[in-house]
């Protein structure tokens, strides 16, 4: 959500918008008033549109490599699967100047402080693609030696794979890109009309009677 | 590879100018190898060098728990002009896991003789820098050793979703 | 006319043979340590350089490595020797079928099976593939980091035909597993040849079209030539192997001083180089592209029929056609993929060529299931011992050269 910054106005000011608003929530606005108030509510929202047009199109992606998957991250900036047609060529190396970390790979302990401190340096608004089934949960290895993305970062998007083609990163790249256009679309919720569901975890959610089954209990054959 | 004869020929060798310093010899899929007492062990490796072994090819550690002694350093030497390959095995238990160094003989085993602390707690005496290498600098434990646990995230399903607190955060 | 007086501090310091400072009366001087990365746009994945400057000479450089290290070899002492495979691919993650082959080389040494011809002419066929793609790509990144960005795009044009080939044997790009214990997963499908041949009849011709923009190219000569010159037994003492040594004019290639895996039958050459400079470097891996597709050829003429897989049915899954019939088969097959094959106690160390050197693979087997300790030696993890040597006295700007000729992976570096 965008949060606009007002300039701060002189306490008549605030009144009187105050005063606007009200009226309007009761349906009392009329004439130049109401005209003037729909006007900088659309402004407003056009400008967030735009705002979010330009930077959806315009992602710097990190120069970030760190296995495997960096190397079909490279592919992506090839000339197959051409990243530049989306605008997203100019790979930026320093990251107070990149919106976008894409994590290729597999994050070990002492990656990880790295990571995190490049990622404080990267300027708002900025994002993370979680590349690979390494960065985002363990991957094909689950050891000592590596720790997962989420725990440190918060992830935008995840692409699974190992490593993921430069088709399907494009893939999840378009994805984030939809999700700063603010749009989305159509995910398996609403391909699945299961908007509304809501989901029910352990037994503290009130349904303690003798024929509930707790799937979430210890092993138990006689509820089977 | 020296044939079986010749290893035993290099070991008596080996014996002659050292007593107890080899071991035993085991002649496996056309290898050979000379198992060598640790206190023994620069030595034995610098006779080999200077017969001919001239070139290390690998240094590693091997954890042979639950035999004893347990942490195991197994050196391969190359001889480039014949294509011939040794190896050398030095057995050492946990609580004195002192091995030379050999640094000295080869600049290259500087970062692989690092690693075999780091992963397993052998202690190279006489190395310069000898601190861990692959894992942070503050880590506790040997990681590789066969006791250490393997760690990682537990595999979430439906029955233990609820075991594993904040994995939906 | 007195040129001299009007040549500046910097000048004089900067054409002098030994590159010592300019003594200025009264004040001191001190060299700057300065750390660069691990995340820096020029190293070859997370590899941290401590780096002591004077001026903009490089007095030492130390590197630290570790930012990738994923415990593969522990991870594979918990896996099933063929489950194994697949951890132990993603260590040299440019070299995936070495990786493999070199575990699977150990594995078949230990069990004392032997891999039909055929399917030790595929291996080789794409060993060869995969060397030229990691060639390719160091190429494209290493013109990259000297400034000859539209390499980049060439070299992954290339790269991106050998991946489809990898795509059309195997069905995967990366880390294809398609090198198994006693042959290959499969055999190669219709139209496989013909497609290989077709790469072999165009890459020469993409290798010369690299060769034409680099080779003569005046920048690149100037930072490539006598820079980072580091003598034969410098290297052998730090155990280099592959095209560093081979620059120096040491041709010590496993492919043919031990042939494995029948290269023994093949008719190539190997490139050495002469002074050992980066440039040397430079032209053997160029070199090593050619004689690469001279390999391939000859292996597709020379492919033997036969099968693609040991026929021991307690090592190899047995053909499905044969799963419908044979109870002896369904039992196989059950405890292959249940358990695993058991291999007999024994260590083994098993080196093969890789495109950075020696890759050898130490697998001890104590009976079971499951290796109980799988050491890769990677050749990059020697390789980057010769770096201080490498770099001393020459520019930082010489210092990115020398590490992007040195071709390090620190995938096998971390492991």
């Amino acid at each position: 959500m965008e949060i606009s910054r007002q300039p701060a106005s002189s306490p008549e000011e605030f009144r009187a918008r105050q005063l606007r608003a009200r009226d309007m929530l009761r349906g009392d606005l009329e004439g130049e008033e109401l005209q003037r108030f729909v006007e900088e509510r659309v402004l407003t929202a056009r400008l967030d549109t735009a705002v979010s047009w330009a930077r959806g199109n315009a992602i710097f992606p990190l120069t970030f490599g760190l296995a495997c998957c960096a190397i079909e991250f490279m592919s992506i900036v090839g000339a197959r699967v051409d990243v530049a047609r989306f605008g997203f060529e100019a790979l930026r190396a320093s990251p107070r100047q990149a919106d976008l970390i894409v994590l290729s790979g597999r994050i070990s302990i002492k990656m990880a402080p790295v990571i995190r401190r490049i990622y404080d340096q990267m300027l708002e608004p900025k994002w993370v693609i979680a590349m690979g089934a390494c960065s985002s949960s363990m991957g094909v290895f689950n050891n000592y030696a590596i720790v997962p993305a989420d725990k440190f970062l918060p992830v935008d998007v995840h692409v699974p794979g190992c490593p993921p083609r430069p088709e399907a990163l494009m893939h999840g790249v378009l994805k984030l890109r939809a999700q700063i256009h603010n749009d989305p679309g159509e995910s398996w919720r609403s391909r699945y009309a299961a908007q509304d569901t809501e989901e029910v975890i352990g037994p503290a959610a009130g349904h303690d009677g003798p024929d509930t089954i707790d799937v979430f209990g210890a092993g138990d054959s006689a509820g089977a | 590879m020296p044939d079986a004869t010749g290893l035993e020929l290099i070991a008596q060798e080996l014996r002659e100018a050292e007593a107890d310093s080899v071991l035993d010899t085991l002649f496996f899929r056309d290898r050979a190898t000379l198992i060598v007492n640790p206190p023994a062990a620069h030595a034995t490796i610098e006779r080999l060098k200077a017969k001919r072994y001239g070139f290390l090819a690998s240094l590693h550690g091997v954890d042979y728990y639950p035999d004893e002694p347990r942490l195991g350093v197994i050196y391969e030497l190359l001889d480039m002009s014949s294509v011939d390959r040794i190896t050398v095995k030095v057995r050492v238990a946990t609580d004195a896991p002192e091995v030379d160094s050999v640094v000295d003989l080869w600049p290259g085993a500087h970062n692989p003789e690092r690693e075999v602390y780091d992963m397993f707690g052998v202690v190279f005496t006489g190395h310069p820098d000898l601190r861990r290498i692959l894992m942070p600098e503050d880590y506790e434990g040997h990681p590789q050793r066969r006791d250490f646990p393997i760690g990682g995230e537990p595999v979430i399903f439906t029955y233990n979703e609820n075991k594993v607190p904040g994995w939906t955060q | 006319m007195d040129a001299v007086s009007s040549v500046s501090d910097y000048r004089k310091q900067e054409e002098s043979v030994s590159l010592s400072p300019v003594e200025q009366p009264g004040t001191s001087q001190e060299l700057l340590t300065l750390n660069m990365g691990p995340h820096h746009p020029a190293t070859h994945g997370v590899l941290r350089l401590i780096v002591t400057l004077e001026g903009e000479i490089v007095r030492d450089c130390q590197p630290i490595i570790g930012y990738l290290h994923t415990g593969i070899e522990k991870t594979a002492e918990d896996k099933a020797y063929w489950k194994a495979i697949t951890i132990v691919e993603r260590m040299d993650y440019l070299a995936y079928y070495f990786n493999a082959t070199a575990f699977c080389g150990a594995v078949e040494d230990l069990l004392g099976v032997e891999v039909p011809k055929r399917a030790q002419y595929l291996r080789v066929i794409h060993l060869e593939l995969n060397r030229i793609m990691s060639h390719l790509v160091w190429l494209g990144t290493s013109a990259l980091d000297l400034g000859a960005i539209s390499m980049f795009w060439y070299c992954f044009r290339e790269r991106e035909t050998i991946l489809d080939l990898f795509e059309m044997s195997s069905g995967q790009r990366m880390h294809t597993r398609y090198v198994q214990v006693g042959g290959v997963i499969e055999d190669i499908p219709v139209g496989f040849a013909e497609k290989v041949r077709d790469f072999c009849a165009l890459m020469p011709a993409r290798a010369d079209q690299y060769t034409a923009l680099l080779d003569r190219n005046e920048i690149v000569l100037r930072r490539l030539r006598d820079i980072a010159i580091v003598d034969e037994q410098t290297l052998l003492g730090l155990g280099v192997t592959g095209p560093l040594l081979r620059a120096t004019g040491n041709p010590w290639d496993l492919r043919k001083a031990d042939p494995y895996c029948s290269y023994g039958d093949f008719d190539f050459q190997i490139p050495v180089g002469t002074v050992g400079d980066n440039y040397d470097r430079f032209k053997v891996r160029l070199a090593e592209i050619y004689e690469s597709v001279k390999i391939i050829e000859q292996a597709l003429e020379g492919l033997p029929e036969g099968p693609f897989i040991t026929e021991d049915r307690k090592i190899a899954l047995p053909p499905r056609h044969e799963l419908g019939t044979s109870m002896e088969a369904l039992i196989h097959h059950f405890k292959l993929v249940t358990e695993g094959f058991r291999v007999p106690p024994g260590e083994v160390y098993h080196p093969i060529e890789g495109p950075r050197g020696e890759l050898g693979c130490f697998v001890r087997a104590d009976g079971s299931s499951k290796p109980a300790r799988v050491h890769m030696r990677d050749p990059s993890f020697s390789n980057l011992q010769a770096l201080p040597h490498m770099v001393k006295d020459t520019y930082i700007a010489d210092m990115i050269a020398s590490l992007a000729m040195l071709d390090p992976i620190i995938g096998g570096i971390d492991r």
